[in-house]
């Protein structure tokens, strides 16, 4: 009887292993896990798999298209684009992982807070949070990076602080449900203090929706910083960004497709990897909310 | 209803006061000092207090903080660095263009997102709903900028189009306006569609499932009636938040394709203020935008009540 259940108490068990298993078993998960996979890869391995230094200008070799010898061609100075694609997926990779970490980290404090404490702190808590999501996150952004200037690190603070309502908010209605049920009156009962129940009893059982959350918020923080820098407001040079990339490209798309071609497939390929894994996480995690 | 309207008119209040401060607070962030930047080499000291007198920069933060709240309140939103023009009658005059974009991207998006979706829904795990999620997950995960840059890659490679760059108004020239208007207003639509499809195909998908569209079935309604008027219906609340958030975030949002497709909207004037580092146009364009965001999620709670008269406000 219990085989037979097998799949059905495994969606229920917390556990890593269980969970990524799970994952790999949806295609569409798969597709996700490898798509991230070879990013990572491109990240981690760049110094070993670029061809080139991402800035030597190969003065002789402007605009060269794919070749063995330029995989994915030459831009305009003559710099391989290949080589400034595999650097690109460390930029992007970073200022996701550093701004989601910002905006998580903060997020899940001020939810915590906000969902346990209620009252005034509550109130004020979600105001500052209701301010920062009246505006467009691409033009808070911009406009947070316009007052700090442009810099890797305040792309990564403004991308940061444009996410931290969507986590605030995601914390603060799991800690609110998870705190009127019955186990964690029975902690209250027998006099656990209120810290040792936010982080050893509400904390568990609002890390799903975080998960999923995080997972998602990557894709659109990778999509904002690439957005940021398309605009010249983001990494700025000699840091290769698929932004960026993309942007100086336009002049010359028509005599060199290929600029223009590979930024944007790995722009795409990394979000909708991003997407995908995030959707195969929310079925598993949360099956309810399956789109 | 009248009551809940004011009342959530008066709770707006706390939040565009916190809005001007978080730009205010952000503004005073930027390095370097305003009179500077408008004097450049030419500053002498007297130059240098005329000017701070002038911008109010010689009263104190609070104080300065009221000044500009105050005018802003009587839409009067100071005078560009660069152009020395007022700033309230161009975030106007380009707020026009941008809805425009903005309108068009929607009906685009509508267009192609609840038909599909809703078709998804009914046709559950077969080929048709396959092909809508793919197709979906695509439009959710291929940013703007890049399909657009591709498309204009397209459209010059293959056919030879170039699209054109002097903006006309669409009551001086309906079809030279649409010419400039209809390609990015695609491209943001066909992102938009993305999401309004999986959260059409989700929505109706649950309702599919209750009671109630089972006694409209069994009572021999036909199909066209059960899905419309009742299953659809019914699954719009949450597509209608969708939308009412996608609507407020193209206000601004639209700053990267109004940039590739040389659309003078309000984000690209705010894009400019922000190169250009003239402060009152950020200041205003961040705010109106801001401003905007809210009554557009305010007029969507108000819609939650036409689409479901069981949701009551009082």
């Amino acid at each position: 009887m219990f085989k037979k259940n097998k799949t059905v108490v495994n969606r229920a068990l917390p556990g890593n292993e269980s969970i990524l298993s799970q994952l790999w078993r949806d295609p569409l998960g798969r597709a996700g896990m490898i798509g991230i996979g070879l990013i990572i890869i491109m990240a981690v391995f760049a110094p070993w798999i670029a061809q080139y230094d991402v800035a030597k200008m190969h003065a002789k070799d402007k605009l060269t298209g794919p070749s063995a010898k330029y995989w994915f061609g030459t831009d305009n100075f003559g710099r391989d684009v290949f080589s400034r694609i595999v650097y690109g997926a460390r930029v992007s990779l970073v200022v996701g992982i550093v701004a989601v970490g910002i905006a998580a980290g903060f997020g899940y404090l001020l939810g915590m807070i906000a969902g346990f404490f209620e009252g005034k702190v509550e109130t004020v808590i979600m105001m500052v949070m209701d301010v920062i999501f009246a505006f467009p996150s691409i033009l808070l952004a911009l406009f947070i990076v316009s007052a700090l200037g442009t810099s890797i690190v305040n792309t990564m603070i403004a991308i940061g602080i444009v996410n931290v309502p969507v986590f605030c908010r995601t914390v603060r209605a799991s800690v609110k449900t998870v705190k009127s049920t019955d186990y964690i009156a029975n902690a209250r009962s027998i006099g656990l203090k209120k810290m040792a129940i936010l982080f050893k009893h509400v904390t568990p059982n609002v890390m799903a929706p975080f998960t999923v959350q995080a997972t998602l918020a990557l894709s659109g923080a990778i999509l904002t910083e690439a957005s940021m820098s398309f605009l010249s407001l983001g990494i700025q040079p000699p840091n290769p960004s698929w932004g960026s990339m993309l942007s100086d490209a336009r002049k010359y798309m028509e005599r060199a497709p290929w600029l223009v071609i590979f930024p944007a497939l790995f722009i795409i390929i990394t979000i909708l990897s991003f997407n995908l894994l995030g959707d195969a996480l929310r079925d598993v995690l949360d099956p309810k909310l399956k789109l | 209803m009248r009551d809940y309207i004011i009342r959530r008119l008066l709770g707006l209040i706390p939040i565009l006061i916190g809005i001007s401060i978080a730009i205010f607070v952000v503004m005073q962030l930027i390095p370097g000092d305003v009179v500077s930047g408008i004097l450049g080499i030419e500053q002498t000291p007297e130059l240098r207090e005329m000017w701070e007198k002038k911008l109010g920069l010689d009263q104190p933060l609070v104080q300065q903080y009221f000044n500009w709240i105050t005018k802003a309140l009587r839409g009067d939103f100071g005078e560009s660095f660069r152009t020395g023009a007022p700033v309230f009658p161009e975030i106007v005059s380009r707020f026009k263009i941008s809805a425009e974009l903005a309108v068009l991207a929607c009906i685009i998006a509508w267009i192609i997102a609840l038909p599909l979706g809703i078709l998804s829904s009914l046709k559950r795990n077969s080929v048709i709903d396959r092909i809508v999620r793919v197709v979906a997950l695509m439009g959710v995960s291929i940013p703007n900028f890049a399909s657009a840059t591709l498309l204009i890659l397209f459209l010059a490679k293959g056919f030879n189009y170039h699209t054109p760059v002097k903006y006309v108004s669409l009551f001086e020239n309906f079809g030279g306006n649409m010419q400039i208007v209809l390609l990015p207003a695609f491209v943001l639509g066909s992102v938009m569609a993305g999401s309004v499809m999986r959260m059409t195909r989700s929505s109706m998908l649950e309702v599919l499932r209750q009671d109630y569209i089972k006694s409209v079935r069994a009572k021999g309604a036909p199909e066209r009636v059960t899905i419309f008027r009742h299953a659809f219906r019914n699954s719009s609340i949450p597509i209608v938040t969708l939308i009412g958030m996608q609507i407020g975030s193209l206000m601004g949002g639209t700053v990267v394709i109004e940039q590739i497709f040389s659309i003078p909207g309000l984000g690209q004037l705010t894009l400019t203020g922000i190169s250009q580092r003239d402060f009152p146009v950020v200041q205003g364009c961040v705010l109106f935008i801001a401003f905007v965001y809210v009554i557009v999620n305010l007029l969507v709670d108000i819609l939650y009540t036409y689409i479901d008269p069981r949701i009551s406000y009082s």
